[in-house]
């Protein structure tokens, strides 16, 4: 009698697995008229989501061989380097550019070279600075959609009550700290009422200060440079912060600071003149900003006059994981995306400037944003600058992070900072470095042969 | 073992073999597989490459390591102890024969539900040094202070300034103090009301019977909520990561290990060192509960012994 129990018992588990099995079955990447489904996860929610899958839904509608499934995912870095690793990734991916390094050298991606090749794709048909973005070791990783740069935005009411020309922004930071001077007020207990800026509001861009001060923080192949003369500089800049308005007036206006994206964006608030921001700026004046918010936008003042239009060019991309089920197909939907006409459309319903090197007049009619040309022309300067592809980014940024908060709590000096954080940084890019030199041969090769 | 054991011992683990397929896949294999990926060079995506201690002698030289160890112990140490006492005092009062004491054990039991994420954003606003409630709260203490001796006290700037900041997330971690006090409370109504009895007879004040007679009783769910309370505070995770959106707090003063093994292990893609963190945060937590377990033997009272 137990071992019948018993019998019966394993069978039923038995069918629960084989169900399993027979589900994945029944799931054959087809749709019910026979179309091949091309999975595609994207960063993007809201407006920005909107204008994809309208796109999506205009290629699928001209389809009749593939079916694109536009999936908006959160954290996206992470679950796409985890679906790859665990063999199930989606056909595309919608990433950040400055994560391309990461992913190829850790094998996530499918290089690109030979179908760019096959379908027509040249670097001359984007703008240099993006281009370079997604080349890494030589080799194309993802292809763009929405770029930014960043600039200085500035409110011109806050200029006019300051007793500045509303028109005329910044070119030094010099300048920008005269400006600063004349419009930071404190109320009689000796809390900051208006500041003129704070690099910390946002303070999105920790890493990549020295731009402005004429540096970088790598030498751009296999040195770490984190304290150079131009990072230091950036350093001391800041540090001048709490020396100049206090360390406990400026705490408790950054407690102040509220949502980013709400009515209490300081900026928006007239609480905070002027700021390092990009093109999204638009969007969100329009829903959070009062109606006759007053603005500006220019590149962003730099320490000498001959750097003054440099700024950080960032790119969307989109990327085929290794492992992907149909690299082909997703690659027609890609080439497809890529034509002036859809990769205009994305971008204006987006908001943002196109990555091509050729832009339609009717593009900028069609514009919302009366600033777009500007963003446009930062990335088309030769002082137009990108993050460093370094394989510790995310670990070097978080620390520059920390480091500059502890410079505006007045509670470290650049130096002693800046020393620590190369010490530290320095060995951890050195380890990825070795880990990679150990590997590139192989990798290399592998890359070329595909 | 007769013919009879034999098959008994064969239902038994029949039974229990969900728990046992459970525990192997979902704690054992993860815990040995650390176990190993911590002795290599792991970053996910491509094979781990054995490294001996090698990720054991960095740890032992990075200092945000220590400095996360040193959060955690210092965040465990404040939030055991003031959760297990606010708990309990929480629990003495509940349990007397008070009209609405359900509606009130009801209501000292639902904040507990808030999940992590909401608390998170609910005390990033009580905490904020300008506008939170909290500080609101102590400014007219402050003025009053002040006032009397002269001083210029202010509140803290919770969350912006070190000092402050783990003090801050402890005063947070008071608000799922619901569930231990239920616990408690289940416990002292397990105390026999002849023991009472007895101690009135004997003539004990209610602080005697409390230290005499309650504390001796509840001693086991003492034990347990200590117990819990120190695992979970040593695993603090959610709220200070929610809190700081994703930070580490001024001056690093929220990097906790379970917020350091994430960043390793996620934002880094160094699996193999996460792994290594967190096996050494297991070897803490085993040990001080070993250690828990030790030094409360001769403490802890069981009925049923």
């Amino acid at each position: 009698m137990t071992s019948t129990r018993l019998g019966l018992f394993g069978l039923f588990f038995l069918s629960v697995i084989l169900f399993g099995f027979w589900l994945e079955e029944e799931n054959p990447h087809k749709t019910e008229d026979g179309r091949i489904i091309i999975e595609y996860w994207d960063k993007w929610s809201g407006a920005e989501r909107e204008a994809m899958q309208e796109l999506v839904d205009e290629f699928n509608r001209s389809q009749d061989e593939i079916y694109v499934k536009f999936l908006s995912v959160s954290n996206i870095t992470r679950k796409i380097m985890l679906a790859t690793a665990g063999g199930m990734p989606p056909d595309l991916a919608g990433v950040w550019a400055a994560d391309l390094p990461v992913f190829a050298t850790q094998g996530a991606l499918t290089p690109l070279d030979a179908y760019a090749l096959e379908y027509g794709i040249a670097p001359s048909d984007y703008l240099p600075s993006i281009w370079r973005q997604l080349v890494v070791h030589d080799h194309l990783w993802g292809l763009p959609t929405t770029p930014a740069t960043n600039a200085l935005h500035w409110n011109k009411d806050l200029f006019r009550q300051a007793g500045l020309d509303p028109e005329r922004p910044p070119h030094t930071i010099a300048e920008l700290e005269a400006y600063n001077e004349r419009i930071t007020q404190f109320d009689d207990q000796g809390r900051i009422l208006v500041l003129g800026h704070l690099p910390t509001e946002p303070g999105w861009w920790s890493a990549n200060w020295s731009f402005w001060f004429g540096g970088d923080v790598w030498n751009g192949h296999d040195t770490l440079t984190a304290d150079s003369e131009a990072n230091r500089a950036a350093m001391n800049w800041i540090a001048s912060y709490p020396e100049r308005f206090g360390p406990k007036p400026l705490l408790g206006f950054r407690q102040l600071s509220g949502v980013f994206a709400s009515p209490e964006n300081p900026f928006f608030r007239g609480r905070v003149a002027m700021v390092l921001q990009g093109p999204w700026m638009y969007n969100f004046i329009q829903n959070f900003a009062p109606e006759d918010f007053n603005w500006g936008v220019a590149p962003f003042p730099a320490l000498r006059l001959e750097d003054y239009g440099t700024s950080l060019v960032e790119t969307d991309c989109i990327v085929i994981p290794r492992g992907a089920q149909h690299p082909e197909l997703a690659m027609a939907f890609l080439d497809w995306l890529q034509q002036p006409e859809q990769l205009e459309r994305l971008c204006l319903g987006q908001l943002k400037f196109s990555p091509l090197a050729e832009v339609s007049p009717d593009f900028y009619r069609k514009h919302p944003n009366p600033h777009i040309r500007i963003y446009r022309e930062l990335a088309e300067s030769p002082l137009a600058r990108s993050r460093p592809q370094i394989l510790t980014f995310n670990e070097f940024s978080s620390d520059m992070g920390s480091v500059i908060d502890n410079l505006v709590r007045g509670e470290q000096s650049p130096a002693e900072a800046l020393q620590e954080l190369q010490a530290r940084q320095a060995a951890l890019f050195d380890r990825k470095h070795t880990q990679w030199e150990k590997v590139s041969n192989a990798r290399l090769k592998e890359w070329s042969s595909q | 073992m007769t013919k009879y054991e034999k098959r008994r011992l064969r239902l038994g683990l029949l039974f229990i073999s969900p728990w046992i397929a459970g525990f192997i896949l979902l704690s054992l294999y993860p815990l040995l597989s650390s176990a190993y990926f911590s002795l290599t060079d792991y970053s996910v995506l491509s094979k781990p490459v054995f490294t001996g201690l090698d990720n054991y002698h960095m740890l032992m030289e990075d200092k945000l390591f220590w400095q996360s160890i040193w959060n955690t112990v210092f965040f465990a140490a404040l939030s055991v102890p003031i959760n297990l006492i606010t708990a309990i005092f929480l629990a003495v009062l509940l349990n007397f024969n008070l009209p609405g004491k359900k509606v009130f054990r009801t209501l000292y039991f639902l904040p507990s539900l808030v999940p992590m994420v909401c608390l998170g954003v609910l005390w990033q606003w009580m905490l904020n040094g300008q506008i939170g409630l909290i500080n609101q709260m102590l400014s007219p203490f402050c003025e009053a202070v002040n006032a009397v001796l002269g001083t210029a006290i202010s509140p803290p700037n919770w969350l912006a300034d070190p000092a402050y900041a783990k003090l801050g997330l402890v005063l947070a971690s008071m608000w799922g103090v619901g569930n231990a006090t239920v616990i408690f409370l289940a416990g002292l109504q397990d105390v026999p009301r002849s023991l009472y009895e007895a101690a009135e007879l004997d003539g004990c004040n209610f602080w005697q019977k409390t230290r005499h007679v309650t504390l001796p009783i509840i001693s086991p769910v003492i034990y347990f909520n200590g117990i819990m309370g120190l695992i979970g505070s040593f695993q603090v995770f959610a709220v200070p990561y929610v809190m700081t959106n994703g930070g580490e707090g001024p001056g690093r003063s929220l990097l906790f290990t379970a917020t350091y093994i994430f960043n390793k292990g996620f934002q880094a893609w160094s699996m193999g060192y996460a792994c290594a963190i967190a096996l050494i945060l297991f070897l803490i937590i085993l040990t001080l509960t070993l250690l828990a377990t030790y030094a409360s033997e001769r403490h802890v009272y069981y009925a049923g012994k």
